[in-house]
């Protein structure tokens, strides 16, 4: 009895160890720049990898990121077919700015407003930016918290492993 | 024999528990986050002495997400709660936990929940952890959805004050259409999208007062409307308020109401948004004699541009609820590339205005009765003058590898009514110039280093204050930061005291560990409407982030 009490713990810690990114994305509601409500099982890409970058009006290197990462997403977009979503997590003080901000930036992402930050605390996010790879399966398979000048060169190698089949880097 | 059968048997039956178990681990995320600060003794700048001389803030998040359900707790731990934030938050416990089963047409949760109608003016439950404000509703909520459309939403329960409950129940309804989806033949592909709702909250506390007639229930209503066509978007609300004494607004029996638009037009490279306000007693609390941030039902963000550089938000706004009217407009272009302006890689311009002003009302002589007003409204027109923010960002990448943000702003902030809550003029109001420029250099595909230069000028309150600060990121993963604030303009010359800080961070996927050395200064903090000031100190503090 305890060998079998031994086993299943190591092969529960063992699970633990190997996977514990994973899971799909949790399904909840939050709305488009119209105003309309989505739920987040709508978020697809055709079996290829989606990005969710969590950000905010006031947040300078969550718009860093999104600016940056707008430079070369024509090319990501050629070679993996990766989509990315900008979920904004601004409040009724700034969600007004949430449409003026993407127009003006032109930023060509598919944009959502969690203003209730619904979605935010089912993705474990403490504060923003927080970026999630997704792989064509609909699971997380990776995350990063903070943006630094250049983290967008690592994103994009992950993107490259993930559709080749690789292990991801951390 | 009997043990090869036994093995078989054992590993039989651990891959399919194991798979059960692998599924429910899967299952299992949350997030864990740990403040610590170590204070030293420092009573040049002010920095009250701590005797325990560590403080800490901490919670762990923990949800189970399943299919259609969800389950889960935050656990939270001040040993005592550092400085800065309500004293009130002390020792440990688990003040959230839910239960909740979501389907396309129904989601109910039992326990603790975040919610907020339209813009919260009526309704705001919600978290900010940073600033320890948590309002979080125990209790029970159902939203349906009848048809497409039709989101109904209704709830009752106790709000949350630090480890315990409000004594207030708060229940509440609400109904939100969107117009285009219920005509769906008529509508659906029409250019132009309305979405409209209405809701109503009502409070429940016995009174105690032995001489004020205080109600007992009190009910708020609104209603709200969103219209987007092409790049324009008008968003409008409007709430009431019956009688509602309490400490916050010296027990007045006044009605309140509030009134919110904002208006926005954007198309690609250009957008220009104006928002105004007026708010008069709509404080809304679940426990009538609450003060800080604790029990507050509604929300009232303040119109003002959100700034994150340090001078430009050394004095802060919150919305008064006691009485404001209060307006913003900004204009945002970019130029393209090419451009004469725009250069090889473009340039944005963004100009911003806010101004708020008190209501128009006069104080009234005591009535000798039980019911109480205090003062009546004269007119529409502003009152005193309680802030104003005038300011200019540029945004502009010189080359490949540098771009940098300048910021102008000139500020006006009334200290007696925003800090102190005072009619009384205590203080001068201050103005202030603020100049900001920060630069990012990336010498490396993947390192950078930014150097941030700001300046504030002011004659009023400690006077003028200069920063400089070096943040280096040799990798993604590590940062190096050094900052000093320098209060070279206080008119009392032995307080022209220098703040140094640094601080070092590592980063990996979702883990984050910083830690600072130094001084911080006295600054005013706001949240939920309510600013205070928070001590300065000196000391060294860890941060501790993470998610699974």
């Amino acid at each position: 009895m305890k060998k079998v009490i031994v086993s299943i713990l190591a092969i529960a810690i063992c699970s633990m160890a190997f996977k514990f990114d994973g899971g799909k994305i949790p399904v909840v509601t939050i709305k488009n720049l119209d105003g309309s409500k989505v739920s987040t099982s709508t978020f697809t890409n055709n079996g290829k990898p989606i990005i969710i970058s969590f950000w905010a009006t006031w947040c300078k290197p969550c718009k860093k990121e999104l600016d940056n990462i707008m430079d070369d997403y024509a090319d990501w977009q050629k070679e993996t077919g990766v989509k990315i979503i900008a979920v904004s997590i601004d409040d009724a003080r700034t969600m007004p700015k949430v449409i003026t901000d993407v127009k003006t930036k032109g930023w060509p992402y598919e944009v959502y407003i969690d203003d209730n930050q619904d979605f935010k605390r089912a993705m474990n996010v403490n504060v923003v930016p927080h970026t999630f790879i997704i792989d064509g399966k609909g699971e997380i398979v990776w995350s990063h918290n903070s943006y630094a000048e250049g983290d967008e060169v690592y994103l994009y190698e992950n993107i490259k492993h993930l559709i080749k089949g690789e292990k991801l880097e951390h | 024999m009997k043990k090869f059968l036994c093995c078989i048997g054992v590993l039989f039956y651990s891959t399919s528990v194991f798979s059960q178990i692998k599924d429910i681990v899967e299952s299992i995320h949350g997030n864990f986050q740990i403040d610590a600060q170590y204070y030293n003794k420092d009573t040049s700048i002010g920095a009250p002495i701590v005797p325990q001389k560590v403080l800490s803030n901490g919670f762990g998040n923990i949800n189970y997400i399943r299919g259609n359900f969800s389950a889960g707790l935050r656990y939270e731990s001040y040993n005592p709660v550092m400085q800065g934030f309500d004293p009130r938050y002390q020792g440990s416990g688990i003040p959230y936990r839910y239960a909740r089963y979501k389907t396309q047409k129904l989601d109910i949760t039992a326990g603790n929940f975040y919610d907020q109608f339209g813009s919260g003016m009526i309704l705001r439950v919600y978290e900010e952890r940073g600033l320890l404000y948590d309002n979080t509703i125990d209790g029970f909520r159902a939203i349906y959805n009848p048809i497409r459309g039709i989101t109904i939403k209704g709830l009752i329960g106790h709000q949350r004050t630090f480890f315990s409950l409000s004594p207030g129940v708060v229940r509440a309804g609400d109904i939100d259409i969107n117009i285009n989806e219920l005509f769906d033949s008529l509508w659906v592909n029409k250019k132009t999208k309305v979405t409209i709702g209405g809701s109503f909250v009502s409070k429940y506390q016995a009174s105690q007062s032995p001489t004020l007639n205080e109600p007992e229930n009190v009910g708020c209503g609104g209603g709200r409307v969103t219209i987007t066509r092409g790049g324009f978007n008008i968003y409008g609300e409007y709430a009431y308020k019956i009688n509602d004494p309490s400490y916050v607004n010296k027990y007045s029996f006044k009605d309140g109401q509030g009134a919110y638009l904002t208006t926005s037009y954007a198309v690609n490279g250009f957008s220009i948004m104006l928002a105004g306000k007026y708010v008069d007693n709509m404080g809304f609390r679940s426990d009538r004699d609450q003060t800080l941030n604790a029990a507050m039902i509604n929300y009232m963000p303040a119109l003002t541009k959100y700034h994150t550089y340090l001078m430009a938000t050394f004095y802060p706004y919150a919305t008064q609820p006691n009485g404001e009217m209060a307006a913003q407009g900004e204009v945002q272009y970019k130029f393209k590339k090419g451009t004469p302006l725009g250069g090889k890689y473009g340039m944005e311009i963004a100009g911003n205005a806010s101004v708020a002003y008190g209501i128009d009302s006069v104080n009234i002589a005591p009535q000798n009765d039980s019911r109480q007003y205090h003062y009546v409204v004269k007119s529409f027109d502003p009152g005193q003058k309680y802030f104003h923010d005038f300011n200019i960002e540029i945004n502009k990448k010189f080359t490949k590898k540098v771009k940098g943000t300048f910021l102008y702003s000139n500020q006006f902030y009334n200290k007696n009514i925003i800090v102190e809550n005072s009619a009384i003029k205590e203080y001068a109001d201050i103005k202030t110039n603020i100049f900001v420029a920060d630069i990012t250099y990336k010498y490396k595909p993947t390192s950078s280093i930014r150097f941030e230069g700001e300046a504030m000028l002011t004659q009023q309150d400690k006077g003028s204050w200069a920063v400089g600060m070096v943040e280096w990121w040799p990798k993604s993963n590590f940062y190096l930061a050094v900052l000093d604030q320098w209060n070279y303009g206080n008119a009392d010359e032995s307080k022209r005291f220098h703040y140094y800080l640094v601080n070092i961070g590592f980063i990996r996927d979702a883990m984050r560990i910083s830690l600072s050395y130094g001084k911080q200064r006295q600054g005013i903090f706001c949240v939920g409407g309510v600013c205070r000031t928070v001590p300065a100190s000196d000391g060294i503090s860890l941060t501790v982030s993470t998610s699974f």
